[in-house]
């Protein structure tokens, strides 16, 4: 198996300059060899401009908002009594609305996702499993305003309650559940049949060959889906909008109040264009990159040490 | 019914008999499955529910008018005309410069970088999916206007005479702008998983190719391509679907014009979900929130009729081995 990897590696990453086709049985006829070159230069020149945006992105959002970020204030403030004119003020409040809302959100949509895509990979057969397969898909394309929307006709229209926390937690959980669902049913699909076949063959049952052989096997692909998830949850804005009204000041309740968030904090000060009220959006801007790209990175470093 | 004493595990498995743990494990997955196919129908029934008074209400026509005043509740005069061209023209350009960018990243990740390097690589591609939505829409209104600008100014000053590039009164916050904001917003999913697909080309096919003498290129076209042709067709529909429905980054970007309608990309309007996200703090009444929940209804139906064209697609032409 190895032998064939590194074989047919070393064919396909010779260098585009360098190594001559000499290895093929007959040479490539110049136009060829041209066709060939000219992907080579699409395919790298397709990845540097993927880059651009993001090297820019993360560029203008820390240059922008570095200054707010380096006071102390700015980590265990809320922006309670600050102006808008007003310099100052931190980013506490909208921190602990963030990761509480995508917590609670992770916490429902997990079990779901992973349970679902179990069923999907290991048990499901028939028309049962192509119903469900399907309204993932559904689920999956339901864009998030459509789901702030439903909480919306659900927790405000119909039973009569608050834009709180925990609403916000709901819309954000029909957008989690489906990225969970197939993220992992993708990597259950890529554990070979031949490790549930030898661990049937030893005696052992179905659920504990799913937990102990196929989950173990898919659980740095899985860990993987679920950050991804968790980093799109956390920089939704559009349920935000809908069910989760910006406060200036601190509230760890799920059910009761405002809560503040840092998208809705960006959307706060987005239209002014006082000194105070821009460096404040980008502040919060490189806040939220910066949770989000650091659970990134965690989540991924235990992934590489989890799969050892 | 079988009640038996669950055997030892070192007996061998008893034909087609479930034991209890494992019944209880398939209970959890199949009751799981029933939660999502509850949400679906949720979203659903709440949409219709809320919708239909307002709907039943509307005196314009709700599918061609371009009218939008739904603050009086005794004279809704809506349609979703405009909505709908905003936003399916927006996210097609969209997808129509992601997909190709999309493809060569995925294809220089798989089969072109360094083995030691194109994992990190695919890292920093995947981190742009990590950016948040409202800082696209900052960074594209403050930020990459200005450099739009010139190629909009190019691009109307030569093919201005066709209607999709016409000139028109809007300056800054065209439909043109938010594409390529939306663009770059869906490149990182499409490029996500048409390199899992690449990736799981079967070697044999790509050594068969090479020992017949195929070029990289002529490898990656007959047999990468065509094995991952499915997936990366479901790849740029999740990434349509999303471009869509994509809310806060639009809002932000394009002017809501109110001058004369027009066919061009240089044109502002609102998308459905703009649309929606500039009204969040007008759902005072029934009728209003009814008539906005109508279009969300509308949205849903139009990115669930995408899915169902992608499934088609990727039903018809399944090439994964079992």
């Amino acid at each position: 198996m190895s032998a064939v990897t590194s074989l047919s590696e070393s064919a396909a990453s010779a260098g585009p300059g360098g190594a001559a086709p000499g290895d093929l049985s007959s040479p490539a006829s110049s136009s060829r060899r041209a066709k060939d070159r000219g992907a080579t230069i699409a395919m790298h020149s397709a990845f540097v401009l993927a880059l651009v945006p993001l090297a820019w992105i993360l560029w203008t959002v820390t240059s922008q908002g570095y200054r707010m970020l380096l006071t102390s204030q700015w980590w265990m403030n809320s922006q309670r009594g600050v102006t808008v004119r007003d310099f100052g003020g931190g980013a506490y409040h909208a921190i602990i609305g963030t990761v509480l809302q995508a917590g609670v959100t992770a916490v429902i949509s997990v079990p779901i996702g992973i349970l679902t895509a179990i069923y999907l990979v290991e048990y499901g057969r028939g028309v049962a499993a192509r119903a469900v397969s399907f309204m993932v898909d559904v689920l999956t394309g339901i864009p998030s305003i459509v789901a702030a929307l439903t909480i919306y006709a659900l927790w405000i229209s119909t039973f009569g309650l608050s834009r709180v926390g925990f609403a916000v937690s709901l819309a954000l959980v029909l957008l989690m559940v489906p990225t969970i669902v197939r993220s992992t049913e993708e990597m259950l699909k890529l554990v070979p049949n031949e490790l549930r076949e030898a661990s049937y063959a030893l005696g052992v049952p179905k659920w504990k060959t799913i937990m102990r052989i196929v989950l173990p096997t898919a659980f740095s692909g899985i860990l993987t889906g679920v950050l991804l998830g968790l980093a799109r949850v956390m920089g939704e804005t559009a349920p935000l909008l809908i069910l989760g009204p910006y406060t200036k000041s601190i509230n760890f309740d799920l059910f009761s109040g405002n809560m503040a968030s840092l998208p809705t904090m960006i959307n706060q000060d987005r239209t002014e264009f006082l000194d105070a009220a821009v460096q404040r959006t980008w502040g919060a801007a490189l806040t939220l990159i910066l949770v989000v790209m650091l659970l990134n990175l965690a989540g991924r470093l235990i992934a590489r040490f989890g799969k050892v | 019914m079988v009640t038996t004493t669950s055997p030892p595990p070192d007996v061998a498995l008893t034909g087609g008999r479930r034991r209890g743990p494992d019944r209880i494990f398939r209970g959890f997955a199949v009751s799981a499955s029933g939660i999502v196919v509850a949400l679906v129908v949720l979203v659903g029934a709440f949409l219709v529910t809320k919708a239909s008074p307002s709907l039943a209400a509307d005196t314009a026509s709700f599918l061609s008018s371009r009218e939008w005043s739904v603050a009086d509740p005794t004279n809704l005069r809506f349609g979703i005309a405009q909505l709908l061209w905003v936003t399916v023209i927006s996210s097609i350009l969209a997808m129509a410069f992601a997909v190709p960018v999309a493809i060569g990243v995925a294809l220089y990740l798989t089969h072109y970088a360094p083995a030691r390097v194109a994992k990190p690589f695919a890292y920093l591609v995947d981190l742009l999916a990590a950016v948040p939505s409202i800082v696209f829409g900052l960074w594209g209104a403050r930020v990459l206007m200005a450099y739009v600008q010139p190629l909009q100014d190019f691009l109307k000053s030569v093919f201005g005479w066709i209607p999709l590039f016409a000139p028109t009164s809007v300056q800054a916050g065209t439909i043109f702008l938010a594409s390529i904001v939306l663009a770059i917003m869906i490149l990182p999913i499409i490029t996500a998983l048409s390199r899992e697909v690449f990736k799981q080309t079967p070697n044999e096919h790509k050594e068969a190719a090479l020992a017949l003498g195929a070029t990289r290129w002529e490898m990656i076209r007959i047999a990468v391509l065509p094995f991952g042709r499915p997936g990366v067709i479901s790849a740029a529909m999740l990434g349509l679907g999303r471009a869509l429905g994509e809310t806060i980054a639009v809002t932000i970007i394009l002017s809501t014009t109110s001058g004369a309608f027009s066919w061009s990309l240089f044109f502002g309007g609102e998308t459905f979900a703009s649309k929606i996200a500039n009204a969040a703090s007008e759902f005072d009444t029934p009728s209003t929130t009814g008539a906005y929940i109508a279009a969300g209804l509308v949205l849903f139906i139009l990115t669930f009729a995408v899915n169902a064209i992608a499934r088609i697609i990727i039903e018809r032409r399944k090439a994964f081995t079992e």
